[in-house]
């Protein structure tokens, strides 16, 4: 049922970052983004909760905290759906790298936790195909949460899960919605395919077998800028 | 205080009953009824969180094109529901306090591409379900939607948007009670649109669809699609189509005795 574009016979290739807050994975797709595009080659970055036009309608609804499980999930599946079909998938056919900062299984984590039904998630999205890679950043519950604590100490009301009414304490929260939300990657990870990378190594080591594993699955090559 | 059944209190209430105020109770025409409970359901997974069971109220869906009548209809039918005694709650689509904004302006930008567009509305559907259809449903309210879910997936069929998709999406949706689509042809709803406004709209036309370079034969001809997708999902949703090509009574009288047996549990 599910296709990745590589699958679908379209030149271009996405590779996906997915992982807890804190677990180091937007500083490695990052570098990776800076490899490929310093190799001259057709490289597209995109974030997860990023389109313009939803976002005004995300941020509002977030502020006043009117989300329902159901109307979060809705409102991302939207902000997804408007990237992924004016920028994802014409960017691929063109024969794009494509690096995307979280993908669809972020929602299927996420939307799980808060109680939407699984099956529901999975067949809202089920019109985006998978990733060609999907890099998991597999850290230990305390590292990221430690991380994000060190950072940035004032958590937000959906950031921190507090609609789930775990805790009071928006830390507590935080804590026990972040391991909810590992326990949903770990239980995906084989169905699609992850690549779990150790997110405890130093940088620099993460980032080598990111770029092994990037040049052993792709032809770099077929990527490259047109020569003007 | 004291709430047992000997209390002074229940001794004295036998008493009243001679009162004039209770005599009403015997007069027909006064007797307002309490509807039957029936059963809720929804059309697949559902909203999580709902205690089905606590919706006592009704939801009644009024369906068809712009012109078609049904605001017209649903206000007939606030006015006989309330005058017979039972609180009435309107619902419309595109009036969340969530997107609808943000909706709009991306309907006039016409910016968004079909998938994201479909998820947007349905944002501003689930939006309604869970923050005025449910709660009022639950206050024991009759719940006039002038559109629902129905609207939403013909518009997304006609452009081609996969059926089984649609179907997941929307299974979050309430079962109402009783649906209506008003049915009125293409060549009538033109006629019914220039005696109201000056113009065609750009959606209710399918103009984004690139049917036809002439918004005339455009409307004529998306509207026509519509109707087919609404035969499609009569079949699978159960709903009761009302030609909308009689005069406003005739078609309000026949909602009416429709509803009546909804009120009586069917």
């Amino acid at each position: 049922m599910w296709k990745t574009f590589a699958e679908q016979g379209y030149p271009g290739r996405l590779i996906a970052v997915e992982g807890l807050d804190g677990s180091g994975k937007s500083t490695q797709i990052h570098l990776l983004k800076r490899w490929l595009e310093l190799q001259g080659l057709k490289v597209f970055f995109s974030e997860w909760n990023s389109s313009t036009l939803v976002k005004t309608a995300t941020s509002k609804a977030k502020k006043r905290e009117l989300l329902t499980p159901t109307t979060f999930s809705l409102i991302h599946a939207t902000d997804f759906a408007d990237r992924y079909e004016r920028q994802i998938v014409p960017l691929i056919r063109a024969g794009y790298i494509a690096l995307c900062d979280r993908y669809i299984f972020t929602a299927f984590a996420r939307d799980t936790v808060r109680g939407c039904p699984p099956d529901w998630v999975r067949g809202n999205y089920n019109f985006a195909l998978l990733p060609d890679l999907t890099f998991f950043f597999k850290s230990r519950l305390d590292v990221s949460l430690q991380r994000i604590l060190d950072n940035r100490p004032q958590l937000k009301f959906f950031e921190a899960g507090m609609d789930l009414n775990l805790s009071t304490d928006p830390y507590e929260s935080f804590k026990l919605f972040q391991g909810k939300i590992l326990d949903q990657y770990l239980h995906m990870s084989g169905e699609f395919k992850f690549l779990a990378i150790d997110a405890n190594q130093p940088i620099e080591t993460q980032q080598n077998l990111v770029r092994e594993l990037v040049c052993a699955r792709l032809n770099l090559a077929a990527f490259e800028l047109p020569k003007s | 205080m004291d709430d047992t059944p000997h209390s002074p209190a229940h001794q004295n209430a036998p008493a009243l009953s001679s009162t004039p105020l209770l005599r009403f109770r015997h007069n027909e025409k006064l007797h307002v009824k309490v509807p039957k409970h029936t059963p809720k359901r929804f059309y697949g997974h559902g909203i999580p969180g709902v205690e089905l069971d606590k919706l006592v109220g009704k939801l009644i869906v009024v369906e068809g094109a712009d012109c078609s009548g049904r605001t017209t209809q649903i206000e007939r039918l606030v006015d006989w529901l309330e005058g017979s005694g039972h609180a009435t709650v309107r619902v419309g689509l595109k009036l969340s306090n969530l997107v609808s904004e943000e909706l709009e302006l991306a309907k006039q930008g016409n910016v968004l591409s079909r998938i994201t567009l479909s998820l947007f509305y349905a944002t501003d559907f689930a939006d309604q379900l869970e923050n005025t259809i449910i709660p009022a449903l639950k206050a024991g309210a009759m719940v006039l939607a002038d559109r629902y879910i129905y609207t939403l997936m013909a518009r997304d069929m006609v452009r081609g948007m996969d059926e089984a998709w649609l179907k997941n999406l929307y299974g979050m949706a309430l079962v109402p009670d009783a649906v209506f689509y008003l049915n009125v042809a293409p060549e009538d709803l033109v006629q019914r649109n220039f005696a109201k406004n000056t113009a065609l709209d750009y959606w209710e036309s399918g103009i984004d669809l690139g049917l036809n370079r002439d918004w005339f034969d455009s409307f004529l001809t998306y509207q026509g699609l519509l109707q087919k997708q609404f035969q499609r999902l009569q079949s699978a949703y159960d709903f009761t189509i009302v030609s909308g090509h009689r005069p406003i009574e005739t078609v309000n009288s026949e909602l009416r005795h429709k509803i009546e047996a909804v009120l009586n549990g069917k």
